[in-house]
């Protein structure tokens, strides 16, 4: 067991988002070296807005800028005809067997972790939050090797470190959730074509045509209509907090707001090559700007959190940026969805 | 957001890494750069944890004021609720609730106590003398 085993040759991928890292980094390992975090994000149409109601988060609202947790890797690899293995575990013994196996059999793995146990991430930042991803490629005497794609470089875990943070309790809990690529196909570049555009149309479905009032771009208003309350409703301790929430949701590493609509850019920059169809560029400024103003609103909430703006003005301020947000994703999808991609 | 406004304000996750951002270059295309940091969203998670410092100072006055038991105190401290707790110990939300009170947890069995403790990482003996 002392001989160091690694995976042949895996090469770590920085990402700004854990799960497009994993999904970019387990995807180029089995030759699919076109990926890039950029594409991995818009085929698996990760983009998206949810505040669900009467639910609180870590004492605030509950508030995604992503779609659910897997879908991304799921999406992506579907669209590529990658198949994929997955498999979650009862047993930590049994999880941590079936890991080695793979690891000996010289597969880097995807795992889902929550990060409060997460050795080497820093306390401020290790809250119960069991979405994160990180990519098990090697193990070197007790300490399995790991790429955790919001890092520079990669890093190590004892095999009891690891089996914490994969069983991992509260809400998403991975038990022991792990996955990879079984088994890769022919990829044409038809297929990437079709994948793009597969992204896209299910991303401008699930940001304009989803029902109810809570998701997609209906979802920025519905936030927008609570931050106006807040204020009254909660008081403006509360109320603060609630908007600092919003700003870790959206800025911090790993959920990004306004980080991911210029990831978003990005991809549709990329997507006009593939598809050959400049109108994509414009429509990539479009996201670009909406990143800006998530970017300014969250200056305007920290004015609150801050302390130095107290009055419903400001409230109403910000409730007005998010309803302009709105209004220019909206646009973008719309526009998006008239260019009838793929006909 | 363009190469040259990404801000480099060290947080607390810059002792770990740099983040990785998308940002325009001066063509007018994305691509990668990285950031130490924004004081915007540092102040964020400073506020959080302002607000959970709080918690765990009220819920030291509750078990001191033999409101509550240690319990309530170890899981705001642990950043958990009832239903996280729930999760790590595989006790039923309703019978945590119920060992949140002092009169119940002191008679609690040293089998129960254990779980609570691993899942605080402490000893029973910790979790039993606390007393706020």
């Amino acid at each position: 067991m002392n001989t160091p085993i690694s995976t042949e040759e895996f090469h770590h991928v920085h990402a700004a988002h854990c799960e497009n890292g994993v999904t970019t980094a387990l995807l180029r390992h089995h030759g699919l070296d076109f990926m890039t975090e950029p594409l991995a994000f818009g085929m698996g149409s990760g983009l998206f807005y949810i505040q669900i109601p009467f639910m609180t988060i870590n004492n605030g609202p509950a508030i995604s800028f992503r779609t659910m947790p897997g879908a991304i890797f799921k999406r992506t690899c579907k669209s590529l005809g990658v198949e994929v293995s997955r498999s979650k575990f009862r047993d930590p013994v049994k999880a941590e067997a079936f890991l080695n196996q793979k690891i000996k059999e010289g597969v880097p793995v995807g795992c889902q972790v929550g990060v409060f146990h997460l050795s080497y991430f820093p306390k401020e930042y290790r809250f119960h939050f069991n979405a994160h991803n990180l990519i098990v490629y090697g193990r070197e005497e007790n300490q399995y090797l790991i790429s955790d794609p919001i890092m520079e470089d990669v890093t190590s875990l004892s095999a009891e470190e690891l089996s914490r943070v994969r069983f991992a309790q509260g809400a998403l809990a991975p038990k022991g959730h792990i996955y990879f690529p079984e088994k890769v196909g022919v990829i044409t570049d038809d297929l990437i074509r079709k994948g793009i555009v597969r992204g896209i149309k299910r991303n401008i479905r699930d940001m304009i045509s989803i029902p109810g009032n809570f998701a997609g771009v209906n979802g920025i208003r519905y936030t927008s209509n609570n931050i106006r309350k807040w204020r009254d409703k909660l008081g403006l301790k509360k109320a603060s907090l609630y908007l600092g929430q919003i700003v870790r949701m959206q800025e911090e590493i790993g959920t990004g707001g306004g980080g991911f609509r210029f990831l978003y850019g990005a991809f549709l920059e990329e997507a006009a090559a593939y598809l050959q169809d400049d109108r994509l560029i414009g429509i990539s400024e479009e996201f670009t700007k909406s990143g800006d103003m998530w970017r300014a609103s969250a200056i305007q909430m920290a004015g609150v959190y801050k302390g130095r703006l107290t009055e419903q003005e400001s409230f109403d301020d910000i409730a007005d940026r998010l309803l302009e947000i709105r209004a220019v994703e909206k646009e973008a999808f719309t526009k998006l969805s008239k260019l009838n991609l793929g006909k | 957001m363009k190469k040259e406004d990404l801000p480099q304000e060290p947080g607390a996750l810059s002792r770990l890494t740099r983040e990785l951002c998308y940002v325009k270059n001066e063509e007018g295309k994305y691509e990668t750069a990285l950031s130490k940091g924004w004081d915007i969203k540092k102040e964020a998670l400073d506020s959080a944890w302002i607000e959970v410092n709080d918690r765990v100072e009220e819920a030291r006055k509750a078990v001191a004021a033999g409101e509550k038991s240690p319990i309530y105190y170890f899981m705001e401290l642990s950043l958990m609720d009832v239903g996280v707790l729930s999760g790590y110990t595989g006790f039923f939300s309703f019978f945590i609730k119920r060992h949140l009170r002092p009169s119940v947890f002191k008679n609690l069995s040293d089998v129960k106590l254990e779980k609570y403790a691993r899942a605080f990482d402490i000893t029973v003996e910790e979790l039993k003398i606390f007393k706020g």
